[in-house]
């Protein structure tokens, strides 16, 4: 039971400013995934709410209690690290008891909460082990525990699955996402990968350049983000974007054609997601360069007035290098941005 | 992977490879052991057969050198002298040294590589050239001849190897154990004793048998600062200076087995230390 509050956290290192003065709530059992490149500082924000890095300025609250000042051990987090830090020198009961035995908690309640959660990872075969004997997948199930048997408010996890191969990363995604879920506890994730951060996300808080640019649901993010960034960002292939001229009363010059848009006297960028995308018989005229067939689409690289513009169609169309196409944007899905603030304009 | 093919066959490659391979092996023991073994045979050897020619391979147990220098003047004290002196070393330098290991490794402060620099430097002075100002400034202090002064010039000496073993040690431990571990419930100072501690305790070890061995082999500085509290080395090169050959070999054997069997008894630490036989 603990909500998270961020009060205008600053952090610097030197001349170098990681964090601007963020803000951020994080709701009782919320799973709030970090995302951004790397250099964010989105790990640094973790490490600051863990204590494990100290905010130059700002305050962190934890379940209505300030804990900037705690040392991680007061603050009831508990957290998973992208290199595991398994105890090399314990085995792995041990090591999911580690924090338990500083509670000091008898014996019996260890051996309890250990073989539960052990359980719960799928490693009661493995307690004996010492990591040297684990696979790398073995070890991030071990770390998970063992942050899971401290019962904590709080679960911090860094990156836990960028060290896993493709295919055991998409398994363990879906597993921590229910093992979260139904330990009632309050998680901030840390990643770089976007897959990751739609499918487990309540919510996704995406960084650019030490500021929170926008943090909202998965589909929001995808659908209305708040900055060219987060276009660009999210989604595979990403978000396209043309620069678009007035032409008064809410209409638009873009590629060649008019579109209908909002009501600005500036200069606007037109931006519409690769799969939002038809042919069709009017609409933007673009020359194909490279067309590559995934299998469930076909991903057409094109030329609009000199500017790259990605379009996802069916599979069955025809299209070779250098046709010339007629691509209509879905209406509801087109979004403007200013290209001053790099902002969406409503 | 699959076999280069070469004109020659590689099954003949392989075998000549081996047989390199083998003869480097016996030859690097042979290295080692062959002097180990004719100090064993003489040691053993009446003063007699010690003197002729040829060496018979089998010692003939003649205990005759031994228990003379069991029962020669000053030799069990100058052993004591040595191992008080060996373990004050080992002590002090991993006191000194681990904790210098542990703030290189760790935390980032003006002028670390220069001491890094520093701390090899103190090696690069002849300890002949120490010695005589070092004698009297124990002399004015009333260290001279004591066990205590003699350990604190082979500190010292061995404090160089003590940090820089220690800092790839501590080195070689990522921070996040000691992250993982404050968030469990540690503080800075249980973090170390329970994740740290036990990660380097084999190497620690092995620093300080390095440390106990520099001073158990070292004899210039031994000889100048002490007279009547000789150590085992300096005792020996004063005393057997004029001394008959069996002698010789028998103090030599008496210098060797004691460190011999120490570095035995904790070998799979100095092992750990290169990474052999770390888990």
């Amino acid at each position: 039971m603990a909500v998270i509050e961020i009060k205008n956290v600053a952090k610097t290192f030197g001349a170098y400013t990681a964090l601007h003065d963020i803000n951020l709530t994080i709701q009782d059992q919320e799973f709030m995934v970090l995302l951004g490149a790397s250099g964010c500082g989105k790990t640094t924000l973790l490490r600051i709410i863990a204590g494990l890095e100290t905010a130059t300025t700002g305050e962190v609250w934890i379940g209505g209690r300030r804990v900037d000042h705690l040392p991680p051990k007061d603050r009831g987090i508990a957290m998973v690290f992208q290199n595991y830090a398994v105890f090399p020198h314990l085995t792995v009961f041990e090591n999911i008891g580690f924090g338990l035995r500083m509670q000091k908690l008898p014996n019996d309640e260890v051996k309890r909460r250990v073989e539960r959660t052990a359980g719960l990872m799928h490693i009661d075969q493995l307690l004996k082990r010492y990591s040297g004997e684990l696979s790398g997948g073995q070890r991030q199930r071990v770390a998970v525990a063992r942050a899971l048997a401290m019962e904590p408010d709080v679960i911090l996890m860094d990156e836990p699955l960028s060290n896993l191969d493709a295919l055991l990363r998409m398994e363990m995604r879906a597993e921590l996402k229910g093992v979260l879920a139904e330990s009632n506890t309050t998680a901030i994730y840390v990643t770089h990968d976007q897959v990751e951060a739609m499918s487990m996300a309540d919510r996704i808080s995406v960084m650019h350049k030490g500021e929170i640019v926008q943090a909202a649901t998965p589909l929001e993010v995808y659908r209305n983000p708040a900055a060219e960034f987060v276009a660009g960002f999210i989604g595979n292939p990403p978000m396209n974007f043309l620069p678009a001229t007035p032409k008064g009363a809410g209409k638009w010059a873009v590629g060649g054609q008019v579109i209908d848009g909002p009501q600005k006297n500036k200069a606007l960028n037109f931006a519409i997601r690769p799969e939002d995308l038809r042919l069709a018989d009017s609409g933007l005229t673009a020359r194909a360069k490279v067309v590559e067939p995934l299998g469930a689409h076909l991903l057409v690289t094109c030329d609009i007035d000199g500017a790259l513009f990605r379009a996802v169609l069916d599979s069955d169309m025809t299209v070779k290098p250098g046709d010339t196409l007629t691509l209509a944007p879905q209406p509801d899905r087109v979004r403007w941005f200013d290209p001053d603030t790099t902002r969406a304009v409503a | 992977m699959t076999a280069v093919t070469t004109d020659a066959n590689p099954q003949d490659a392989r075998k000549a490879g081996r047989i390199v391979y083998l003869a480097a092996v016996v030859l690097l023991c042979a290295w080692v052991l062959v002097p180990l073994y004719f100090l064993l045979i003489n040691t053993l050897s009446s003063p007699e057969a010690v003197n002729s020619f040829p060496k018979s391979f089998f010692p003939a147990f003649d205990l005759g050198s031994l228990t003379f220098f069991a029962n020669f003047g000053g030799m069990l004290s100058a052993l004591k002298n040595s191992i008080i002196v060996a373990a004050l070393t080992m002590v002090l330098s991993i006191l000194i040294g681990a904790p210098a290991g542990y703030a290189l490794s760790r935390f980032d402060f003006r002028g670390k590589e220069l001491f890094r620099l520093l701390i090899l430097l103190t090696r690069a002075f002849p300890l002949p050239l120490l010695a005589l100002p070092l004698a009297v400034l124990f002399i004015r202090t009333g260290l001279d001849d004591t066990a205590l002064g003699l350990a604190l010039v082979h500190t010292t000496l061995a404090i160089p190897f003590a940090v820089l073993i220690t800092f790839s040690l501590f080195s070689g431990i990522p921070i996040e154990l000691e992250e993982a571990a404050w968030t469990l419930g540690c503080t800075r100072l249980t973090a170390f004793t329970k994740v740290v501690l036990p990660l380097i305790l084999p190497g620690i070890t092995a620093s300080a048998i390095f440390a106990f061995v520099i001073s158990w082999n070292e004899v210039f500085a031994a000889a100048v600062l002490t007279i009547e509290n000789r150590t085992l080395t300096a005792f020996l090169l004063q005393t057997l200076g004029e001394a008959p050959l069996h002698l010789k070999f028998a103090g030599g054997f008496i210098l060797v087995v004691p460190a011999l069997i120490f570095i035995f008894a904790v070998r799979k630490y100095l092992f750990a230390m290169w990474g052999i036989a770390n888990r």
